[in-house]
């Protein structure tokens, strides 16, 4: 049997956990090769690759391009905004046009989820989900317990908060699925309305009170609060919600002494998260967006190697 | 019926024997680092360089080197092969660079070796040793170090059997492939 067998990567629901641990796994020979003084392996030489963004991007688009450019594949990118989708073709019309170039794997954003379900199902290319609406971002996930599994050993058993607008939020979704299939406790915390109602049966701890779960956690991911939750009405201000739920060097004296900060960007320093904590000791901030091109490099080597054996005759 | 041709005594002579053929060509230790390639390589290139230092009281490099990204079939095998970390900590460049495999066969894993050498510094030399040579080359490679020749069919398998790779003793077998045992 072998040891991965997706064409696509659309999200974590569909992956095992022995897959995910075999995405760790070679995301780690990979991240080797971005040490090195030529930052290049020939294993997708003739592959090519599409980034189609149809949300702004700097790190994740910038990431996958490295990834692919790493593995020697070639890349373009093209983003929604003044596409042909604005003279009204459908987002699978353009997919299928942009795969009649022989184009062998896209890497698609969408602020609705679905889409690169959607794609997957109408074309032969591999798709890989670069964050489709509130649903999932399955390589930043990745890339999260990638950096969780270097810096502790294991994701087992740790004990994992997730603080911010889990509402709105693809990162904890995606997190939530995997940190659960591979062991870890995780909780989520934040305002109650940026909580969805039953998020319980995601296998998750539900916390309203930031102080009461920093003491026993491993590791305590915040997420990036977007300025609009409070036009939204979602909160009453954003400096309230600064005191009540950002992260900060007093909140960081009542963690255990070998806790992760983390963070998949952009930061609202200040806000979710101070200054001082984000450049502090604990944090890894810099080390997740590292391990973010290792973690691609080893989903496109991993998908592109894949036949896609249901559209085969 | 699977052939013995080696056993963990003979295995540890050739070694020895090649461990003083590097020593003799290069005059000594002098700028010698010795990378094997995973994952019987890997152990074969340890030995030898533990076999340097007894003779010589000194410490060679010794790297490792996965080939998986470099291999000329990826594009043909039907899901993509394990790939496990290289690790060289030192440089290269300007070294003696003693290459160490098991068994040398068609040399398309020595010249996915080659490149990805040249990926991480350019060496002074470049020179091969391995435990077996079975023959039936389809690229312009040759051993500098051989442990033992072996005439093979090509519809034969050489295995090698490591201690630490394999937790049985050392020996080399040759078999009919698709046969049992």
């Amino acid at each position: 049997m072998d040891k991965w067998s997706k064409h696509d990567l659309l999200d974590l629901q569909t992956l095992s956990a022995e897959e995910i641990e075999h995405v760790l796994e070679t995301a780690k020979s990979f991240k080797e090769v971005s040490s090195r003084e030529v930052k290049k392996v020939p294993a997708l030489r003739g592959k090519t690759i599409v980034s189609l963004f149809f949300e702004p991007s700097t790190r994740t688009r910038g990431s996958f391009e490295l990834a692919a450019k790493r593995l020697s594949a070639d890349t373009i990118n093209m983003s929604g905004s003044g596409s042909s989708l604005s003279k009204g073709e459908t987002i699978v019309d353009m997919a299928k046009n942009i795969e009649a170039m022989n184009v062998d794997l896209i890497i698609v954003r969408h602020s609705v989820a679905g889409v690169p379900h959607k794609l997957a199902e109408n074309l032969n290319a591999s798709v890989v989900n670069a964050g489709d609406g509130c649903r999932s971002h399955p390589t930043q996930a990745l890339l999260d317990m990638f950096t969780i599994k270097d810096k502790l050993g294991e994701i087992k058993g740790k004990k994992v908060v997730i603080v911010g607008d889990i509402l709105h939020s693809r990162v904890a979704r995606s997190n939530i699925v995997g940190l659960t299939k591979l062991g870890a406790e995780v909780t989520v915390c934040g305002p109650s309305t940026l909580i969805p109602i039953g998020i319980e049966q995601m296998g998750v701890k539900v916390s309203y009170d930031i102080d009461a779960v920093i003491p026993d956690q491993d590791v305590i991911m915040l997420l990036r609060l977007q300025k609009e939750r409070q036009e939204e009405h979602y909160l009453s201000s954003i400096r309230e919600y600064a005191k009540t739920f950002g992260f900060n060097a007093n909140r960081l004296k009542m963690a255990k002494k070998d806790v992760l900060v983390m963070h998949p960007g952009p930061t609202n320093r200040g806000v979710e998260l101070s200054g001082e904590v984000a450049d502090g000791a604990r944090s890894v901030i810099l080390d997740q967006v590292t391990n973010g091109v290792a973690v691609r490099m080893a989903v496109l080597y991993l998908t592109l190697g894949t036949k896609d054996v249901s559209k085969e005759e | 019926m699977p052939r013995k041709i080696m056993d963990s005594e003979s295995i540890k002579r050739a070694l020895t024997r090649i461990s003083h053929e590097i020593l003799e060509k290069n005059k000594g230790i002098g700028e010698i680092c010795i990378v094997g390639i995973r994952t019987r390589g890997a152990f074969l290139a340890e030995r030898i360089s533990q076999l340097i230092e007894q003779i010589e009281g000194e410490k060679v490099p010794v790297g490792i080197l996965d080939i998986t990204l470099y291999r000329d079939d990826l594009t043909l095998a039907s899901s993509q092969p394990v790939v496990h970390e290289t690790l060289i900590k030192f440089d290269i460049s300007g070294k003696k660079l003693i290459l160490v495999d098991d068994v040398l066969y068609t040399g398309r894993t020595i010249r996915a070796a080659l490149d990805a050498i040249t990926d991480f510094g350019r060496p002074a030399q470049i020179q091969l040793a391995v435990l077996i040579d079975r023959g039936h080359r389809e690229l312009p490679i040759r051993a500098d170090y051989v442990g033992k020749n072996i005439p093979t069919a090509a519809n034969e398998s050489v295995r090698v059997i490591l201690q630490e790779a394999d937790e049985a003793a050392d020996e080399v077998i040759v078999k009919k492939v698709g046969a049992n045992g």
